[in-house]
This record gives structure tokens, sequence and C-alpha cells, in this order.
């Protein structure tokens, strides 16, 4: 019988859309980041993973700049967007735009379903008329796989929906405004295994159109979703690679610790 | 490797090997004691090893029961899944392993019935020695596991395949010259057949030994040395 051939998955052409190169992070004196160097790609749902503390979520905010609300917070090193520099001379709210990004808990605005996806257009003034923000809306509600359960209740406000669906709702208020890139930070931790699993299949749409980055405590999500995945420890980035590879023959025994449950 | 940080999964983990292991030690003493009923004309001896081979059987089934219900519960991943689906398929072999010793203590109870004693059956207990002492290699390689151990008694298969195509053409020998043999040769061929699919088992088990401890599979394509097919 001859041997087996190792089966050797079709590695899909990386086209770098954020590159993060010898990136430090301090908070006041702790370093929280440690010469990270990583690439994203257009088309690919990256994941980050690694225990409590170990700097992803820094990491993630890296990439809008949501560490520039944090006082005592210091960003070194080169992070690009298409080859810009993101780290200086760009405006954080032009950035966030481009970079959009989703957060653990569900967090709508005490607003209209419809205001809620209209805001973003609205702030950065992307129609002065109705009719296309209407489109703007229905779009974003479509994409977010959330239009078939509101269509009817537009109006209705955004707080009042089931976790899974406000969930959704805040990745159609992120998708409104065109982002290239979208960051979901823990997303899926405060919703029940059928919400999981629609926004779950909604990230595997949506990495077609954006690059998605995720910070996930789910092992197996991470390993459902993400095509590649970066391990985190102590501020380090200790592998990352393509997430089959990861996750059923790590190179460093730290990720083989980790994602088996040896050490937390 | 460190525990895990649920113990009951480390535990899990180790029940499934070393049954398969405790399995492997059962399955290698079937196949001795199988040559040795032939050897010896020993009819006690081959009724036992059929009766024996239903534990194994019974073992193959419970390691199935572990491996369904491990990666039901458990997911595993990396390191650990490969323990799971290592021990599915080296159970499996195994199973296959005893079936065949099982097939030769059948054998040895029809040639016990016939007087001659051909003078082939020392070159079939030299077959079954060098395949007892590849699985018992193999065997030691997956229990540790140890993957150059594994390498070394994979390429050893080519040996056994040697052994068996000469074994092949000595027994036909013996069919044509005296047609009273073909009964009796027939079956010392059908037993250097089953001795020879053990060596290929013990190979898959050297397979998945190497891929339990690295993560990869062993490159290339075994070599062949089974000529018998072109006699």
């Amino acid at each position: 019988m001859p041997a087996p051939n190792p089966s050797v998955e079709p590695q899909p052409a990386a086209r770098p859309k954020l590159v993060a190169k010898d990136v430090n992070v301090y908070y006041g004196q702790k370093h929280a980041l440690k010469n990270v160097n990583l690439t994203m790609n257009d088309g690919e749902v990256t994941a980050l993973i690694g225990p409590s503390g170990c700097g992803k979520s820094t990491f993630l905010r890296c990439l809008n700049r949501m560490n520039d609300t944090i006082e005592g917070c210091r960003v070194e090193g080169d992070i690009t967007l298409d080859g810009h520099d993101i780290i200086r001379g760009v405006d954080p709210v032009q950035l966030r735009a481009r970079v959009g990004m989703v957060f653990q808990r569900p967090n709508p605005f005490p607003k209209s379903i419809y205001d809620n996806v209209a805001f973003g257009p609205r702030v950065h003034r992307l129609t002065e008329r109705k009719d296309e923000l209407d489109e703007i809306v229905v779009n974003s509600l479509k994409r977010a796989g959330l239009f078939e359960e509101v269509k009817d209740r537009l109006d209705a406000i955004g707080t009042g929906l089931s976790g899974g669906q406000q969930q959704r709702l805040c990745i159609a208020r992120a998708i409104a405004v065109s982002p290239e890139v979208i960051l979901m930070d823990e997303p899926c931790s405060a919703l029940d295994p059928i919400a999981t699993a629609k926004v779950e299949e909604l990230m595997d749409e949506l990495r077609e159109t954006y690059t998605l980055i995720i910070v996930t405590h789910s092992m197996q999500q991470a390993a459902r979703v993400s095509q590649r995945t970066a391990f985190f420890h102590l501020g380090s980035l200790i592998e990352s690679g393509m997430t089959e590879q990861i996750f059923t023959n790590p190179k460093e025994k730290l990720t083989q610790g980790y994602i088996t449950g040896r050490f937390g | 490797m460190e525990p895990h940080i649920v113990k009951s999964f480390d535990e899990a983990l180790n029940v499934l090997h070393q049954q398969v292991s405790r399995m492997g030690a059962l399955a290698e003493h079937q196949l001795t004691l199988a040559i040795e009923a032939l050897v010896s004309r020993n009819d006690d001896l081959a009724h036992k090893i059929i009766q024996a081979d239903a534990e194994i059987d019974a073992l193959e089934a419970s390691a199935n029961e572990q491996v369904l219900r491990v990666l039901a519960l458990r997911a595993p991943v990396a390191d650990d899944l490969r323990v799971v689906i290592t021990a599915l398929k080296v159970a499996g072999d195994l199973e296959r392993i005893a079936d065949y010793a099982a097939n030769i203590a059948k054998r040895a109870l029809v040639l016990n019935t016939q007087p001659v004693i051909l003078p082939s059956v020392r070159p079939l207990q030299t077959l079954g020695k060098l395949v007892l002492s590849l699985l018992s290699e193999i065997l030691t390689a997956y229990e540790e596991p140890n993957p150059e151990k594994a390498l070394a008694a994979w390429k050893r298969d080519q040996e056994v395949d040697a052994q068996y195509s000469s074994l092949f053409r000595e027994l036909l020998t013996y069919m044509m010259e005296d047609p009273r043999n073909i009964t009796p040769c027939s079956h010392l061929l059908f037993i250097a057949k089953n001795i020879e699919r053990i060596g290929d088992h013990a190979t898959n088990i050297a397979e998945m030994a190497y891929f339990l401890a690295t993560g990869n599979s062993i490159e290339g394509v075994r070599p062949k040395n089974d000529t018998s097919t072109k006699a």
C-alpha cells in the first residue's frame, strides 16, 4: 500500500491588506505587545487567539487606532493599510470608516434600527439623498443577514432586538460606511449557539468583500471561521499560519499547549 | 507533554492509547501461538487461539466507542486529535491481524488431519518470525511513540515481501511434484499470505505511529518486493 500523501490544501493567493511590522505597545511602563509582525490578507478571516492578557485585543485595537483613547498608551512600529501608514499622519475618524469594528457585547444606539445603520453614512456624509440612504440601510441589513427579520419594523428601537439580532445590527452598522476591514472583538461571546452560527456564516460571506480580523476565546470558532490564525502569549506573537496547520500540527509547543487545553 | 487542565481528558486519552497498546500485545501473542500451533501440530492450542479472537474484537469495539465519545465531547485538536485518530485506525489494523492469526489456527487444524509434514513448514515459521519481530518493533514504536523506530520497521516490510515471494514459488514446486500435495500446500499458501498481510497491517501501524509522533505522513511510497504476482 502506498504511503498516504500529505493532503496539501491549495493555499489561497495571499493579498496583503494590513501589515504590522515590529509593533510594540506600552501602557505606561507595561510592555503589552512585543515586536509583533503579522500580515492580514484580503479575502481571509484572520483569527487572533491566546489567553487573557496576551495582547490580542491590544493588537486588534491598534488596527483602527482605538488605543489612541487610552491614556498612557504608546504604539511603536509600523502598521500599513494597503501600504499606507495608519499609525501616524492619518485621521482616526477617516481610518475607522475604512476599518470598522464590532464589539463583544452588542452595542446598538438607543435609536431605531434604521437610524442605527444610517448613523455612519450620515456622519461621514456618504449621501445627502433620502432614497440613497434608504438603499444603504437596506443593503447593509441584507448583507448582515438581518433584513428579513426586521423589514417590517425599521423604526423599532434597535436595543429591543434579541442579542443575536443586535449583534447583526452592529455588523450592519459597521458595513454601512463601506469599510475595507472589519475588526471583531469576541463578537459571539454573548450570543447563543444559533445566533453564533448565523454570525459565523455571515463572516464567511463577508470575507469575500472585506478583510476580517477576529479576536476569539473559542478555539473551535477560530478553527471554524478563519483561514489564518495568530497565537499570542504574554504580548508576543508566538506563531501564525494557515488555520488548518495551526490546529492539526502547530510548530510551537506553546501553541500546542494552548489549543489543546494544557495551560490557560 | 504537560497534562491537560481538565484531568479527565488526559485520562480518556490515556485509557484509549493503553487499550490499543494492549490490543497490540494480544494480537502479537495470537500470532506467536498460531505459528507455534502450526509447527507443533497442536489442535488444543489452535482451538484456544480461535476462541481468544473474540476478546480482541471486543477491545476494538470498545476502542471505537471511546473514540466516538472523545471526538463528540472533547473536540480534540493537534496532538490530541492524532492520539484519537491513530487509535481508531490502529485498532482496526490490529483486529485484522488477530483475524489472520485465527485463520492460521483454523488452517493448522485442517493441516493436522493430513499425514505429511511438508518441508515448507520451516520457511513458513521463518516468515512468521520475521513478521512477528516487525510487529513487535512497530508496536513499541506506536506505544512510545517513536518516529525513528516506526520508520526503520516500516522500511523492513520488503524483507517480508521477498520471503513471501520465494515461499510462493517453493510451494508451487511441491504441488507440481505431487498432486497429493495440492490440498496441504494450498492451506500453507493461504497461511503464508495471511502472514504477509499481517506484515502489511503492521506497516500501516508504523505509518500511524510516525504520524502520531510527528504530525506528518511517511514520505514516498513504501518499497515493494513482492514478485509473486509475476510468477
